[in-house]
């Protein structure tokens, strides 16, 4: 991996397309607006992305004090409780981290990791955004119809979903779905830009196992991605044409408010296989890009190689490739044939083998470090903390018969909220911490970084851990009000409204989060080229921000895999990927 | 620590306090209020602390904490997690059936889980201490360790197996009901429960959802099914069932899905519209128990809640001698004049027997 075998350098290369070859924007418009440029649909990517995290975070709050004072504060009723939780789900999900870690940090990451000019095909990467931003557009519009978006939940379960009992029943359920395949057609169009660009665009010597973490991370997840998001694709049109059509591929005959309704021999059941075929997927489709940039941040901040590289790659790996055969732990309780819980139960857990040693190899990467405490460090630890946390969780909820009492309780609203909302949202911004100098060429204000950090992580497990003891009393998930329950204390309310608290400070603290974003953007100290001394070739470009093309008239070669710190010997504690080995600067102890 | 970071921190902490404060003053009862106020005390005396150490490092003082606050924090996230798990008044409701098992199979994946979270958190907090950045020196380089790796791994699998194993036996037992088990059937629909017990014949008649009727029928049992017309139907109101008697519940939907939840049972199983579900328990308590619907139904989805009354023997067949069969109950779809002539002397006579179990 250390060792350095650069190819002969005869013979050019699909990557090496002489500068002047590229397509340059010529006016204001396709340089800015219809760029064609990966760094500039990243960032497209993410505002968009960030603008409707910032939609769903204040969903959450309407949310928070439904349900911590619902007696006193409660500004919503329950039809609005519903269509709240929806959206604020949906577009955590899909339109949130889907969108910003592999739309945004894929397309600005990928072809700067690779050592390639852009991605390899930027014009279908340009429709991929403008496509991603029309569905963003489609969900919003839902919120301005008549009946207003949809209150399915997000898991959009039929008959439930497209029957009058259902709050955004006429417009808001097929905007949403319409928005989904929408969704789906953009993503697949940046998707295969991602996996074709790490195959097929990589500088010369950046083997497969040289890449840094994070770009295995997004590769996977992105080919993961293009195998998921069909069934979710073909889920939505099918029930888009029960709703509309009137066919039944998922209604049943069923009688509404006493009414016969004209379906008959849908399948309610199959409508959930097909969510969660997309939807299991889903969840290491978030999760891997953040598992690969939280051990680049980790590595970078301590100093010290990622330890057990390899592993690190089978263990993503692995972890896609079983990913595709759990998803039906979420359905346990749904009806199903009940031996499928013996096969489901069995493969969820031993995918938590392949994680756990991923999480081993993160924190022996901080053994005999040198650990510097920055932003992005800080960030990184919080991630392993409530990764962990919500891991654990994970194997109550995956083994069948425990799943049994906590199925559909806040148990499982903790856990997911703890697993894959606030760790990867915590990696994402150790991430904007850490690559902000890189694309804008000055450093993000770090007090605020630091209270920015230590807010929304406390208050964050304040949110979610006490959530799961909710859960094990037996409170289900999706109750706009408790009401009178028996058996469950008064003082469970109590609990709620301090939840809720927790909830408003971390809210509000991201406004200081976006107060630097934009804050820094003039008054943020100059970065320089490589702030962090990180290895990977994004860190070394000639520019900052790279320009078009990102790596002027020479591409650049890799001698090295991307985790040289500290390399006993060298003169830095760092050694750039495309460093060449000399005989004084590195005494390789690649295995 | 800076001005700036100090600042940042005694503006974040100041909101904490208002926050607290607010709660405080509307808190419903005194446990409540004395949080909120300990919050908002809290909250002054870290400013105060704050204010205090500026004051020290103008006057040349070293730092309280000199800059560990991070493994420090790790710590004390693994302790309160602990303390919450075990102090904590919110845990789950006295049991009532016989799935002490799943307790149990929980109890277990809590101390494996537990050890391992805490585990995580002083290893990674030890780390902060112990490799904290320092003027000159370097961290070792060290790519990968294999026999580190493989020990961690089985090691791992062990634990995944210790958790596995009980896990599968306790659904194997979940997901094969005894042969000595009573029907019951539980029927969902927008937002209320509808309950059937099988009449003298021992037998639940068949069902047509063609044959619902919101009035007279809203289980849509078959008219044409002789089986059907002595099962005794309860209608929005309490199912009683026998304390120490496995019951296995037949669940259905008329509309969409539901969930047929009682948390004290520990069990939950969906109503799927156009299929039959199942579970089974023995009631191990007597006392009334709230179904909650735990599948999304739509807007009433959190009041269609119902309730179960575990009965002894005698309270049971009391309350079984009160019911009411199909037929009695004056279906209008009802041909045979026997069963109008039943329906029209209000509750049986006879009164339907339960079937030998």
């Amino acid at each position: 991996m250390g060792e350095a075998t650069a190819k002969p350098l005869d013979g050019r290369g699909h990557a090496e397309v002489p500068e002047d070859d590229l397509y340059h924007a010529t006016s204001w418009w396709t340089k800015y607006v219809f760029s064609q440029d990966a760094k500039v649909i990243a960032l497209q990517y993410s505002a968009t992305a960030l603008a409707a995290g910032f939609v769903a975070l204040v969903l959450s709050w309407l949310m928070r004090l439904q349900l911590g004072f619902p007696d006193s504060l409660s500004i919503i009723d329950q039809n609005q409780y519903y269509q709240v939780i929806t959206m604020h789900g949906m577009i955590m999900v899909v339109y949130l981290l889907t969108a910003l870690l592999l739309g945004g940090f894929g397309n600005y990451l990928i072809p700067l990791m690779v050592g390639a000019r852009d991605m390899a095909f930027p014009y279908l990467n340009m429709l991929s955004y403008w496509t991603y931003l029309l569905a963003v557009l489609v969900l919003m519009s839902s919120f301005f119809v008549p009946g207003g978006p949809t209150g399915a939940g997000w898991t959009l379960y039929p008959p439930q979903a497209i029957l009058s009992g259902t709050p955004g029943r006429d417009a808001g359920i097929v905007l949403m779905l319409v928005s989904l395949i929408i969704f789906i057609i953009g993503f697949t169009m940046g998707g295969l830009n991602y996996v074709v660009t790490v195959l097929q665009g990589r500088a010369r010597g950046m083997t497969m196992m040289r890449l840094p973490l994070t770009v295995w991370g997004i590769f996977t997840a992105s080919v993961m991605a293009l195998l998921a998001f069909p069934a979710l694709f073909v889920g939505a049109v099918m029930l888009l044409f029960d709703r509309l059509l009137g066919t039944s591929f998922f209604m049943p005959a069923i009688v509404e408010m006493g009414q016969p309704l004209g379906y008959s021999g849908g399948s309610p059941i199959l409508f959930q296989h097909m969510f969660w075929f997309f939807g299991h997927p889903e969840v290491y489709i978030v999760a891997l890009p953040a598992f690969g940039i939280v051990s680049d941040l980790i590595s970078t901040h301590a100093r010290r190689n990622i330890f057990g590289y390899r592993m690190m790659v089978w263990a993503i790996v692995i972890i896609g490739f079983l990913s595709f055969a759990v998803w039906a732990h979420h359905m346990y309780v749904s009806g199903m044939h009940p031996y499928f819980g013996f096969f489901f139960a069995t493969t969820t857990l031993i995918i938590a083998v392949p994680t756990a040693l991923k999480v081993y190899n993160w924190v022996l990467t901080l053994w005999r470090g040198d650990i510097h405490l920055t932003v992005p460090m800080l960030f990184a630890l919080g991630f392993i903390v409530t990764f962990v946390n919500g891991g654990l969780t994970g194997l109550f909820l995956g083994n069948a018969v425990l799943d049994v009492p906590l199925s559909d309780t806040m148990f499982v609203v903790a856990h997911f909220h703890m697993v894959m909302g606030v760790a990867p949202i915590l990696v994402i911004f150790g991430a904007i911490y850490h690559w902000y100098p890189k694309a804008t060429g000055r450093m993000m204000h770090e007090a605020m970084g630091k209270f920015h950090f230590w807010v929304t992580f406390i208050g964050s497990y304040a949110i979610f851990f006490p959530l799961h003891y909710l859960g094990l009393m037996g409170v289900p998930r999706r109750y706009h009000a408790m009401g009178e329950m028996s058996d469950i204390p008064l003082s469970t309310g109590e609990l709620n409204a301090l939840v809720s608290v927790a909830a408003f400070i971390v809210g509000f603290a991201q406004l200081v989060f976006v107060f630097n974003l934009i804050w820094s953007l003039r008054h943020g100290a100059a970065a320089g080229g490589n702030p962090w001394r990180a290895t990977t070739l994004e860190w070394q470009t000639p520019e900052t921000p790279p320009g078009h093309g990102n790596w002027g008239r020479e591409l650049p070669v890799v001698y090295r895999w991307a985790y040289d710190y500290s390399v006993p010997g060298a003169m830095q504690d760092f050694l750039p990927q495309n460093q060449p080995p000399s005989a004084q600067a590195t005494r390789s102890a690649a295995p | 620590m800076n001005n700036d970071a100090r600042w940042m921190t005694g503006i974040g902490v100041a909101l904490f306090g208002l926050a607290a404060l607010f709660i405080a003053s509307r808190a419903a009862d005194a446990t409540f209020m004395w949080t909120g106020l300990a919050c908002a005390f809290v909250s002054v005396a870290t400013i105060f602390n704050l204010i205090r150490i500026s004051f020290d490092e103008a006057e040349g003082k070293p730092p309280p904490w000199p800059g560990q606050a991070v493994p420090y924090a790790l710590l004390a996230i693994a302790f309160c997690s602990v303390l919450f798990h075990v102090l904590s008044p919110w845990w789950w409701a006295p049991i009532a059936s016989n799935w002490h098992y799943i307790d149990s199979a929980i109890n277990l994946t809590f101390w494996i889980t537990g050890i391992v979270f805490v585990a995580v958190m002083i290893f990674m907090a030890y780390c902060l201490f112990r490799f904290r950045h320092r003027e000159g020196h370097r961290a070792e380089y060290e790519p990968e360790s294999t026999r580190l790796e493989l020990v961690l791994a089985v090691a791992t699998s062990v634990g995944v197996a210790t958790m596995l194993a009980p896990g599968l036996m306790v659904w194997n037992q979940f997901i094969t009901s005894p042969s000595d088990t009573v029907e019951v059937e539980a029927v969902g629909q927008q937002w209320s429960w509808n309950f059937r017990l099988a009449g003298q014949d021992g037998r639940l008649g068949t069902t047509d959802i063609r044959a619902v009727q919101p009035v007279g029928n809203p289980l849509g049992i078959s008219p044409a099914d002789r089986h059907g017309q002595d099962d005794i139907v309860v209608e929005a109101e309490d199912l009683h069932l026998p304390v120490g008697k496995p019951v296995k519940l037949l669940l259905r939907s008329i509309d969409v899905l539901h969930s047929f939840y009682v948390p004290e049972f520990r069990t939950k199983m969906d109503l799927v519209p156009g299929m039959v579900t199942q579970f089974w328990f023995t009631p191990t308590r007597t006392g009334r128990f709230q179904i909650l619907c735990a599948e999304l139904c739509g807007v009433g989805h959190a009041i269609m809640r119902g309730w179960v009354v575990i009965d002894d023997e005698p309270a049971y067949q009391a309350w079984l001698g009160a019911q009411r069969t199909f037929a009695s109950r004056g279906s209008p779809n009802i041909a045979s004049s026997e069963s109008v002539a039943a329906a029209g002397h209000g509750r049986t006579e006879k009164g339907p027997v339960h079937p030998a179990h």
